[in-house]
């Protein structure tokens, strides 16, 4: 009669256990040995069958007989294999003696794969694991959306611009940078025909800028050694103090070492304004930030 | 057959003057999606002119008062708008002076310990995040970057500590793209969590500059007001010497702005005295805090100071905690 099951649930009529898929037939029942819809390997249509299963890492062997066929509660009978892999494997034996081959063999694998991965496991439990974290499409979106409008909000550049030309103001730069002469020139012949006082105050400035264009010819040589001199002509240098400034530094320039790349040039001998402009501070970290 | 009536006559544009709704009739109720589109598209036209007519009013009203006028109204902007968060720093506060004259990066700004960074990916970083990492390191002077080859955490923390170094940069990755930066001060220092967005090497952006040189560069830190602003903004501060070469003309760039913290490297070069041209170097990316914990990176253990927990800070638009 079990000719007749297997001819029934191998063939023809429906096994709700077997799942069929282009090359193969597999079966889903849990006492299965093989995972393969066969003959010799479906639990139903075998009446002396046995399989390995592992139930919270320690693995039981399952055996079905002819004689409990009748008492579908007490039709598996299962055996505790020891954690040792060789007494394990000589228990199934001796479990499974005068049984046929195939499942003695078929048996033995199982339990050697399953000892396999739950070794696996443990080692894996014991290594950083990956936490995976769910995005959110809508809350990706919604950040996307809005880093996008901080960054159009932001106007990074211009920020970036004001701040270096606050710094600039605020003499961070020391005597690197000797910026408006052109404004001072300017300035100054304004007021020429003014009080005398103030012609004093120009002339200790003119002092200060002589001593300044020493230093600053010396200190520029370091800075500007590269010759990308465009901006320089783009400049409108109307002073001749300038123009022999230039002509000096460019001698420099070729005898200076080069520390490092500066690719962009600065043509930068302007004076500090005289006039004391009194900027505020927005964030306070950029002031510490600031060299001494 | 005035009321109520559509001009029959398919998309056409109809005389204006043969069309009469009643009161109470919407664009949106004509059936057809053909017309309704071009009623719509004729009413907002209207809508426009409208628009643009009281503002001619306006301004002839404002013209013609001259120097009467009311002053003209300030456009309301997510910044002017921003709930005012009760732990903005005053620059003039001494409890914020004192807390950080005694924080764990008062050795920093008191010049005793120099920054020496140790930048790391997680497990098995892909090549964009490998480039990325390498560039980060020439943009920051005096770091290095180790991989990480399965190692722990916890474990390369006290190695790191021996071995002087001030702050830990772990750069996480997901499906080949960096996404995730951890940045821990090293001696018992504060950990922080960002997500990191849009990063661009240096080879997208869009420039003809050279690669950054070894010259330290000058730092800017803009727009933290709130004290954990002020906290996150010294941290970054921290992974910078303190004393930038000038000479070099760089300048690393935080920004930020509605709680995301944007990061510019850029080369400066003064025109003149009121203009100043920069180009950018080095990669960008853009950061968003997720997490700040008071000791060094522990997940399990750590005491955290702040977590963005988005139920309760995601509610309104207007508030920004850093």
């Amino acid at each position: 009669s079990l000719q007749v099951v297997w001819s029934m649930l191998g063939n023809r009529q429906f096994c709700s256990y077997k799942m069929t898929t282009k090359t193969q037939n597999f079966c889903r029942n849990e006492y299965n040995l093989t995972g393969l819809c066969n003959r010799s390997s479906c639990p139903l249509a075998n009446s002396q069958y046995a399989t390995v299963r592992e139930e919270k890492g320690r693995c039981y062997l399952y055996m079905k007989t002819i004689e409990r066929a009748a008492f579908p509660r007490r039709l598996w009978e299962r055996v505790l294999l020891s954690k040792n892999y060789e007494k394990a494997l000589e228990e199934i034996d001796e479990n499974l003696i005068y049984w046929p081959r195939f499942i003695r063999h078929k048996c033995k694998q199982r339990f050697t794969k399953i000892t396999q991965y739950l070794i696996r496991i443990r080692k894996l439990t014991l290594k950083r694991q990956r936490k995976l974290v769910p995005l959110r499409r809508k809350i990706e979106r919604r950040e996307n959306r809005r880093e996008e409008k901080a960054l159009i909000a932001a106007q990074l550049d211009n920020a970036i611009e004001k701040e270096l030309l606050e710094r600039l103001k605020q003499d961070t730069y020391g005597d690197i940078y000797n910026f408006p002469i052109h404004a001072f020139d300017k300035a100054l012949q304004q007021q020429d025909a003014e009080s005398e006082s103030d012609s004093d105050a120009e002339r200790e400035e003119d002092d200060d800028d002589d001593e300044d264009v020493d230093k600053r010819e010396f200190v520029e040589a370091e800075d500007s050694e590269l010759s990308d001199f465009e901006d320089m002509d783009k400049l409108e240098t109307s002073s001749e103090e300038e123009q022999e400034e230039e002509e000096e530094v460019e001698k420099q320039a070729s005898h200076s070492k080069s520390k490092g790349k500066t690719p962009l040039k600065g043509p930068a001998r302007r004076k500090r304004p005289y006039i004391e402009i009194e900027y505020e501070e927005e964030t306070e970290p950029s002031t510490k930030t600031k060299a001494a | 057959d005035g009321s109520g009536s559509v001009p029959r006559d398919g998309s056409g544009p109809p005389a204006p003057e043969r069309v009469l709704f009643p009161p109470t009739f919407s664009v949106s109720e004509i059936k057809n999606k053909q017309r309704r589109h071009f009623m719509f598209l004729r009413w907002k036209q209207q809508q426009r002119k409208e628009k643009l007519a009281l503002k001619k009013k306006r301004r002839k009203e404002r013209e013609a008062l001259g120097d009467k006028a009311p002053p003209k109204a300030i456009p309301k902007t997510i910044e002017n708008q921003r709930v005012y968060d009760e732990t903005t720093v005053d620059p003039n506060d001494e409890e914020v002076a004192f807390d950080e004259a005694t924080d764990e990066f008062a050795p920093y700004f008191n010049r005793q310990t120099v920054p020496k960074i140790l930048i790391t990916t997680s497990d098995r970083p892909r090549g964009r995040t490998v480039r990325f990492c390498e560039q980060l390191a020439t943009v920051i002077p005096n770091s290095h970057v180790y991989y990480r080859r399965g190692l722990a955490l916890k474990r390369i923390i006290p190695q790191c500590i021996a071995r002087d170094f001030t702050d830990l940069i772990v750069i996480n990755e997901d499906r080949k793209i960096p996404n995730g930066l951890v940045l821990s001060h090293l001696p018992e220092g504060p950990t922080a969590h960002f997500r990191m967005s849009s990063v661009r090497l240096r080879k997208e952006i869009k420039r003809k500059g050279k690669e950054p040189t070894e010259h330290v560069p000058e730092v800017i830190l803009n727009n933290f007001t709130t004290r954990l602003g002020h906290s996150i903004g010294r941290m970054f501060a921290a992974l910078f010497p303190h004393d930038p070469q000038f000479i070099g003309r760089q300048v690393a760039t935080f920004h930020n702005q509605r709680d995301y913290i944007f990061f510019r490297f850029h080369r400066y070069i003064f025109k003149s005295e009121k203009k100043v041209g920069i180009q950018e170097l080095g990669p960008r990316f853009t950061l968003k805090l997720r997490s700040l914990q008071k000791g060094t990176f522990d997940s399990k253990f750590g005491e955290y100071e702040w977590i963005h927990k988005r139920r309760e800070m995601d509610t309104s638009r207007r508030k920004f905690h850093l």
